[in-house]
């Protein structure tokens, strides 16, 4: 990552083992500003609140709004930041269909170490 | 009485059985976060007990919503693959099966087998925490694992 530029991450996850493990995950690639919400809606509402993110790390399945309904909202407001989805889910179908909702990637759940640095490496792109 | 050096080599091989997904999570544990792996082992236990208990309530009901079961198996999908505990993670795609087809004889027998995977890997887990702690009062270092 650049020096001098402080990257902000959101993690949007009912599930408060993956918020811990992709927080954590994130700190240590570098990211040291992370928010954790716990559906769609309240991503949305964040964003609506003013917040920006350079990075957001969304769950598919997710209960009051879902990770596709979340990130089809966000870029109907103009959000341009990264958003990358994480799912544990196996139907390519379903997996596809997230994507369309304006997905930048789309990683199996749990996330690895590779995969943050290949996410970092795609932001350290867009932020140039 | 083991020695520092046995109670080392016990600690390695227990973790390196278990997959890479906690091997991960040993790695993520640092001066900034050094129960960051207990912390995170203790969130699985207290959320699969909850999770096997509603399952259990779910499947008994006089008219079983596959629905709610369906989303419970995925919640334990997810922490269990976060954990690296992939046989209750591949149990849990099985289940989800039986869940669309509403075959409830199915569910019971996947929950069953659940539980006994979910036994394992706890017992696994909590005797690497056991190693931990006799290798830290023995004087010794937590050896870190490639």
């Amino acid at each position: 990552m650049e020096e001098g530029k402080r990257v902000c991450a959101l993690v949007v996850d009912d599930d408060r083992l993956s918020q811990r493990v992709h927080a954590a995950l994130l700190r240590k690639y570098g990211i040291l500003e992370t928010e954790v919400v716990e559906n769609g809606k309240e991503a949305v509402d964040l964003f609506k609140s003013g917040k920006t993110f350079d990075l957001v790390i969304m769950d598919l399945e997710m209960p009051v709004m879902d990770g596709s309904e979340a990130t089809r909202e966000l870029r109907e407001m103009g959000v341009t930041s990264m958003i990358v989805g994480v799912t544990a889910c196996e139907v390519e179908a379903e997996k596809a269909e997230f994507m369309r909702a304006g997905l930048d990637a789309c990683w199996d759940k749990p996330l690895s170490g590779s995969a943050i640095i290949a996410m970092l490496d795609e932001l350290a792109k867009k932020l140039l | 009485m083991a020695t520092v050096g046995q109670l080392q080599k016990q600690f390695v091989d227990f973790s390196t059985s278990l997959y890479r997904e906690f091997i991960q999570l040993q790695k993520l544990q640092d001066e900034s976060n050094p129960d960051f792996v207990f912390e995170v082992v203790s969130l699985f236990f207290e959320d699969s007990e909850k999770l096997l208990n509603n399952l259990a309530i779910a499947l008994q009901q006089q008219v079983v919503d596959f629905k709610q079961v369906d989303a419970h198996v995925h919640q334990f999908k997810g922490s269990s693959s976060s954990i690296g505990a992939h046989r209750v993670k591949n149990m849990c795609v099985a289940f989800r099966n039986f869940c669309e087809e509403k075959n409830l004889d199915g569910c019971l027998r996947c929950l069953q087998q659940i539980n006994h995977e979910y036994c394992l890997v706890k017992n696994k887990l909590e005797n690497v925490f056991r190693l931990e702690r006799q290798i830290l009062e023995a004087g010794g270092t937590i050896p870190l694992i490639a």
